[in-house]
């Protein structure tokens, strides 16, 4: 996507909210919504919307968990960490994810295939330890598990570029 | 004013007689179709049972129905959760005449099983017969006698695994937006807080507050501006706590209307949810249930012509325990970071934008209009002598029935853990819980005869919190089980405050080191003076009570600790030490040299 | 009016009082860090705790209630206390010795009040330590290490500044003072004002050290050094060495410059008289022959013209073209003093010393800043540099014998002198063009209600030949926003504008509450330091810039005359409009 273009659609996205009352949080999970993360330009462009400082536009940016200043990777691996699942050993889960794509908590593989996060408690508790990969949730995790886990998200990339590899095929079939 | 002004109110009259019509009628409508049923499969869809694969079972079932040509005659609810999520995902069966049935560990396969061999014969029953299931699927009951269901006392929680959360009507025909209606049509601001102060209602955010006492103060308040403002706080950043998750998940209606009325009674012209933006299905049937009301009139100005408005926003946390707590709310609700400010001003004179807000729990909340309902004395009749009604708690850790549990204040210990959650999972023997989370305390298990309630949790160290409730079984290291806590406060601090952020931080790297064999007595006496200091002079409550964990396994499991110390020599443990603060960094200036002779030490 | 008591002292002291406040009408005065009595309380640090009926509150921010009992010291208190500060020492650098703020730094004296012998508790490093210091503005310095998130800087640049540069990031222990995307100081909005400066009780933020340069050009026999001193430093200077503010310091301050080997010590004053006469003239001129926008803006603070670069750059024509004081001395002395003394100005060095930091910028700022062929001001030093140099040197300043000025760039009327304090700068123009457009003297040259801090926004309107002048005067750039609105609103109608004349002056009170004087500054200060500079006039023999002597014979000999050819290539600038972020 053309730079301008994205930028018009944040801006939009910012247009929405800049009326209502309370809504620079939400217009920032709206952008993040869009690219996984908020860039400097998007987040300049909120900045002149909302008619807020930049300033402060980072100094909530950077005090909320939720919001990340660059591109985490395509496939979000959310490991909880809440009480339930540490007690039922979600550390060495966390362990196995670490070891199997070489990254800690809070990085993003080479490839920006992956990236890992420790996140507190996901709400489905009575199923610790919990992981959630790109809103797929999967609960009493073992380390033994992880393999399984990662393999089903690197086929359905496999599965994603296949299809575009054919879909440039039938284009080019079709030129 | 508009010249044919008795005009326009007899129109607007007929409007709102029209909109009370409907609500009826959107009753009445769901009654009689409930009634066309002759069986019923609930299945749990919260986010536990969901994740578990409660979709995929939802759709087997209804294909399986469609297959038997049953689609007409059971109906298919997706509920709130049923409470015993570790068991999920979870389906009960319904059929008029029988009794419910449970399954466990449902999934697609199961799911057609259950219609072929569960729902189809026992439909096909004459009169007389009885219908027993076969083994198999017997072996996937779960036992509605099962302590767990039986000892429970559900108010805030009745209707989580009984109803369809999206179903608007359904709610109505459970008696939903009765006590709003009631309110706003025969009792005055002053009587609703009567009913709720004689009842008896304390926050279930943690605290304590007698809600009747806070809804006086924001009464007490002139609006700014036109304006006050009442909060639902769903931030629930407590890890191992899922309660207003759920309860948002499952009754959003029920904590709409509860701020209805909370509204009522204090003039609040404008509510806020402020949701967690871990909780997707809480936001959208909070969403959703903000689109129902306002469509069907209960949301807006003058509604249903009582001359009562009232209209209410959802918001978004984004990723902070801090922002749970009141002040800290308020400001990222204002677009800012979320660290707390010093009280007074309190909220309740000067709030949100400036403006008098009162903020409340999901589940005080949601336990409003079954007061108003069913009266004071149905909720102060249950309870012990200061704290009333029921509590809501999410059992989870090393317990075998782990799930949603509702139970009377003054409950013991030894009735949750024991009864109602089976024991430990492991079989080993049990050792503590702790409640109130990362601000709590360990209840030890010598302790198992305590009543949990505000005044006993806090005499131990401890708090009521929002609800969390771990077990632990002997396995389990209470070092490791405080470090855990502290590592989170100390992660989640706002960093606002001295002794919070850098006491917290003082405290964990002490609590590393003990954990890692390295500490001495000493150590341990400086956790305490930390601590002690943290809960004096820290600003919130948040580093108020971030070394609770600490002190709590201190007091009770001191032993446990001292196993630990000097396990490492000195020397040894010294090598690993951190680095002092990095040397002073200084640059050759564009101007010139300044003396600072970094490059003659080469630092 | 509210009754308590106060270690068992009865006090009366007003509604919404705070505890601290109240406890000095008992003469206690309860250790704090992170308070400031020109800011909201923040209540950050912890240490200013007390015993409210047994319970611990904040006294910065708690205000009195009627039949209160406050404790302000017990064992449990003062324990309390101890461990809040050695908690902030364990994560501070024990760098006092090299540290520029060691002298004033409110850390360092409460460590030393509570006697610690050893560090207590084990010493935190955390990797946003290793962030180089920013030095980027070559104005203000951030060294992150030796912050104490106290926040002062923070509220100081976004509420009272509304500039907005500096910002918490992150939070918890990550939590820092830096600007939004950690990019340096100098790619962001800061306009170099040092307010920050002025407020961090700590050395986290201190001036960019140019001392250094400025000893080493003085020991250089083939320099000729000639220094010059701001308005507002006068009245500043004497408080490094044990004077209170306020107290005139001008003369001395002469004989010391002398005695550190600067070969001509001249006063910015003289260049304040040139200033007006040029700004007068430009005024006059746009009144009454349209030539150029109304109202017509005060330029003479850099860090205001920084302000209005970047926030207002619609906006640049209303200001005066003329260069700020210390400019037009810097170029005299390299053009006028230097022909007149047979002096290759090259060989010249033209130290500044000023109230400010955003000078330091100043003096690069464009082409113009070099239009007598070099750069015009070599180096701007702040007051608290020049003490430092004057501590150095070993000149006890309070026994010198007092000095004058040289000539011809040394006389100054007590116009010049009250460029200093807010509304100053247009007292002085009143003045003047009082003359220019009625020909006579003004009666009362005391110009009252746009004098002084009590207000942020100060307006009048004067008589001047039968024609009304609307005048505003702002200090503190959190101000002018109001006040550029309405101009812009006006003009966007087509209307009439609101005003003829505004001064801004960026720092709260003017120059005298300057970003480069004595650290701890407060209104109390400011009120002082003010009414140092009104004695100043009142004793100066002129007040009026026109009727400074040598300033009558610069012109005669060099300019010509207000506005002249010369007079715009060597004492007049341009403005360009500056991304409020350079990325
Ligand atoms: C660090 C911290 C986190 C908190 N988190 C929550 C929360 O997630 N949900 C909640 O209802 N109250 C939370 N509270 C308590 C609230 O500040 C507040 O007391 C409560 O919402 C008031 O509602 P109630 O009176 O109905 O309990 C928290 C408090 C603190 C200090
Ligand atoms: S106690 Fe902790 S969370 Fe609360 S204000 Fe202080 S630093 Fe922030
Ligand atoms: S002493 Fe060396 S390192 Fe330091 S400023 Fe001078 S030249 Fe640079
Ligand atoms: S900031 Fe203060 S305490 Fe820190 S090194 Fe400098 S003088 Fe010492
Ligand atoms: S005060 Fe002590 S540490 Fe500091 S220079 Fe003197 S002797 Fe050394
Ligand atoms: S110098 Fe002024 S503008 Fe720059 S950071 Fe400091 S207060 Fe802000
Ligand atoms: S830089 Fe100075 S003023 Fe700013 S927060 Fe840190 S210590 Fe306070
Ligand atoms: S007001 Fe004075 S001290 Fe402050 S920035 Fe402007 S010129 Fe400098
Ligand atoms: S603790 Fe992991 S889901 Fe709640
Ligand atoms: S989520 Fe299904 S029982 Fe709790
Ligand atoms: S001075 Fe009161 S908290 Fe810092």
């Amino acid at each position: 996507m053309a730079e301008d273009e994205s930028l018009e659609i944040t801006r939009k996205a910012v247009k929405k909210w800049k009326d209502k009352r309370g809504s620079l949080i939400m217009a920032l999970h709206e952008i993040q919504g869009m690219y996984g993360y908020i860039p400097w330009e998007h987040a300049k462009v909120v900045a002149e919307e909302m008619g807020v400082a930049l300033a402060r536009i980072y100094e909530v940016l950077t005090f909320y968990n939720f919001f990340k200043l660059e591109s985490p990777g395509k496939y979000i691996i959310s490991l909880c960490d809440g009480t339930a699942c540490h007690i039922k050993g979600s550390s060495s889960v966390l362990q196995a994810f670490s070891d199997a794509l070489k990254i800690k908590a809070g990085e993003t593989t080479p490839d920006k295939l992956f990236h890992l996060q420790v996140v507190r408690c996901l709400g489905c508790c009575g199923l610790a330890p919990v992981v959630v990969v790109n809103g797929k949730t999967y609960g009493r995790v073992s380390p033994a598990d992880v393999p399984a886990i990662i393999q089903e998200w690197r086929e359905k990339e496999a599965g994603v570029q296949e299809s575009k590899d054919n879909q440039k095929q039938t284009e080019q079939g079709a030129a | 004013m508009v010249e044919n002004s008795d005009e326009l109110n007899e129109k607007l009259k007929k409007v709102y007689e029209q909109q009370r019509q409907n609500l009826v009628k959107m009753k009445e409508e769901f009654l009689q179709k409930k009634d066309s049923y002759e069986a019923a499969i609930y299945t749990c869809n919260s986010t536990g049972c969901n994740s578990g694969g409660a979709g995929n079972v939802i759709d087997a079932f209804r294909h399986s129905l469609e297959i038997y040509g049953l689609q007409d005659r059971v109906r298919m609810v997706s509920t709130g959760c049923m409470g015993l999520c570790a068991n999920g995902p979870l389906a009960r069966i319904e059929i008029k005449g029988q009794k419910p049935f449970l399954y466990k560990h449902v999934d697609d396969m199961l799911a057609r099983l259950i219609v072929a061999e569960h729902l189809v014969p026992a439909l096909m029953l004459k009169k007389g017969e009885t219908f027993e299931v076969n083994s198999f699927l017997k072996e996937k009951e779960l036992s509605l006698e099962l302590p767990f269901f039986t000892k429970q006392r559900k108010v805030v929680l009745e209707s989580l695994g009984h109803s369809d959360p999206e179903d608007f009507g359904e709610y109505l025909a459970n008696g939903g937006y009765q006590a709003f209606l009631k309110v706003i049509d025969t009792m005055t601001p002053e009587q609703v807080r009567k009913v709720i102060a004689d009842s008896g209602l304390r926050g279930r955010g943690g605290g304590g507050f007698p809600t009747a006492k806070k809804w006086e103060l924001l009464a007490a308040s002139a609006p700014v501006d036109g304006e006050k403002f009442i909060i639902c706080n769903g931030d629930e950043g407590d890890p191992g706590a899922y309660m207003d998750a759920c309860i948002l998940g499952g009754g959003s209606h029920a904590v709409l209307e509860g701020m209805m009325i909370a509204a009522y009674a204090t003039g609040a012209t404008h509510g806020w949810f402020y949701v967690r933006a871990e909780y997707p299905l809480a936001i959208q049937r909070v969403e959703l249930a903000l689109k129902q009301a306002k469509k069907y009139g209960l949301l807006g100005k003058n509604i249903l012509g009582s001359g009562f408005s009232f209209m209410a926003d959802l918001r978004y946390g984004a990723g902070a325990f801090v922002c749970g707590e009141e002040t800290a709310l308020m400001e990222s609700l204002e677009g800012k970071r979320g660290t707390p400010h010093p009280r007074p001003p309190y909220p309740t004179e000067k709030g949100l934008f400036g403006k008098p807000s009162a903020i409340n729990n999901v589940e005080t909340l949601a336990n409003v209009p079954v007061i108003i309902r069913k009266g004071a004395a149905f909720f102060n009749s249950v309870g012990t002598e200061t704290s009333k009604g029921t509590k809501v708690f999410a059992l989870t850790g090393k317990v075998k029935h782990s799930g949603l549990v509702e139970v009377p204040m003054g409950t013991t210990v030894e009735e949750i853990v024991n009864e109602i959650g089976g024991g430990t999972s492991s079989g080993k023997p049990f050792k503590a819980v702790q409640t109130g989370g990362p601000s709590g305390g360990v209840i030890p298990s010598q302790m198992l005869h305590m009543p949990i309630c505000y005044e006993e949790l806090k005499k131990i160290g401890s708090m009521m919190g929002s609800g969390g409730m771990i077990v632990m079984d002997q396995d389990d290291s209470m070092v490791e089980i405080a470090k855990f806590y502290l590592s989170f406060t100390v992660d989640e601090s706002c960093g606002k405050c001295a002794p919070c952020r850098i006491g917290g931080y003082q405290m964990l790297q002490l609590m590393n080191k003990i954990a890692a064999g390295k500490g001495n007595q000493e150590d341990v006496d400086e956790l305490v003076e930390i601590g002690e200091v943290m809960k004096k002079a820290s600003l919130c409550a948040l580093g108020q009570t971030a070394p609770n964990p600490v002190l709590s396994t201190l007091r009770f499991f001191r032993e446990e600790y001292e196993a630990l110390l000097n396990k490492i020599p000195e020397e040894e443990s010294k090598k690993d030490d951190l680095p002092l603060v990095s040397p002073p960094r200084r640059e050759c200036l564009p101007t010139g040299c300044q003396d600072c002779s970094a490059c003659k030490t080469g630092k | 009016m509210v009754k308590l008591k106060i270690d068992h002292i009865d006090v009366e002291v007003e509604a919404g009082t705070s505890i601290l406040d109240a406890a000095k009408k008992v003469q206690v005065d309860i250790p704090t860090l992170c308070y400031h009595p020109d800011l909201e309380p923040t209540a950050a640090c912890g240490l200013c705790i007390v015993k409210v009926n047994g319970r611990m509150v904040r006294s910065c921010c708690t205000p009195v209630a009627e039949g209160m009992e406050v404790l302000t010291r017990d064992p449990e208190i003062v324990n309390e206390r101890r461990t809040v500060l050695k908690l902030i020492l364990s994560r501070h650098p024990n760098e006092c010795l090299t540290c520029l703020k060691n002298e004033n730094c409110e850390l360092r004296k409460k460590a030393s009040d509570f006697g610690f012998r050893q560090d207590n508790f084990k010493k935190i490093a955390l990797s946003h330590d290793e962030a180089p210091l920013d030095t980027s503005t070559r104005t203000i310095v951030l060294d992150p290490r030796k912050c104490i998130l106290c926040g002062r800087c923070v509220q100081v640049c976004q509420n009272v500044q509304d500039v907005w540069a500096l910002c918490f990031l992150n939070r918890g222990m990550k939590n820092h003072i830096a600007v939004a995307g950690n990019i340096p100081l100098d790619e962001s909005p800061c306009i170099k004002c040092g307010q920050c400066v002025a407020h961090c009780p700590t050395g986290a933020l201190t001036e960019y050290d140019d001392t250094g340069r400025v000893w080493r050009a003085l020991m250089d026999p083939d320099k000729y050094c000639v220094v010059q001193i701001a308005p507002a430093v006068r009245v500043a200077i004497g408080e490094a060495f044990g004077k209170k503010p306020g107290e005139l310091g001008t003369k001395k301050l002469y004989s010391a410059l002398r005695r550190l080997g600067f070969k001509a010590v001249f006063d910015t004053n003289f260049g304040a008289d040139v200033t007006i006469m040029e700004e007068g003239s430009e005024l006059v001129q746009r009144l009454k022959e349209g030539k150029g926008k109304l109202p017509m803006i005060t330029s003479c603070c850099p860090a205001w013209v920084d302000y209005m670069q970047k926030y207002y750059p619609d906006m640049i024509e209303h200001f005066s073209t003329c260069k700020s004081p210390h400019e037009i001395v810097g170029v005299l002395t390299k053009t006028y003093y230097a022909e007149k003394m047979g002096i290759n100005p090259e060989k010249i060095m033209v130290v500044s010393v000023m109230p400010c930091t955003a000078k330091k910028y100043e003096i690069r700022r464009n082409e113009t800043m070099f239009s007598s062929g070099w750069q015009d001001v070599d180096v701007s030093l702040t007051t608290r540099e020049i003490s430092r140099m004057i501590k150095q040197a070993g000149i006890e300043f309070d026994k010198l014998a007092d000095e004058e000025a040289d000539s011809p760039l040394g006389d100054y009327s007590g116009a010049g002198t009250i460029f200093g304090y807010s509304g100053g700068v247009m007292e002085a123009a009143l003045r003047t063009a009082h003359y220019l457009i009625t020909g006579q003297e003004m009666k009362d040259l005391d110009i009252l209600p746009i004098r002084g801090i009590d207000k942020g926004i100060k307006e009048m309107q004067i008589d001047l030949a039968g024609k009304t002048l609307k005048v505003a005067v702002a200090h503190g750039t959190g101000n002018v926003n109001k006040l550029l609105t309405v101009v812009r609103e006006a003009m966007e109608k087509g209307e009439e504008p609101p005003y003829h004349f505004i001064e801004v002056m960026a720092c709260p009170g003017g120059c005298v509450g300057g970003g480069g004087q004595p650290v701890g500054v407060t209104d109390e200060v400011r009120r002082l330091r003010t009414q140092g500079l009104v004695e100043d006039d009142h004793r100066s023999e002129q007040r009026e810039s026109h009727l400074n002597p040598d300033v009558q014979k610069l012109y005669d000999e060099f300019l010509e005359k207000p506005l002249s050819e010369k007079a715009h290539h060597y004492l007049h600038t341009i403005y360009n409009a500056v991304p409020v972020y350079k990325r």
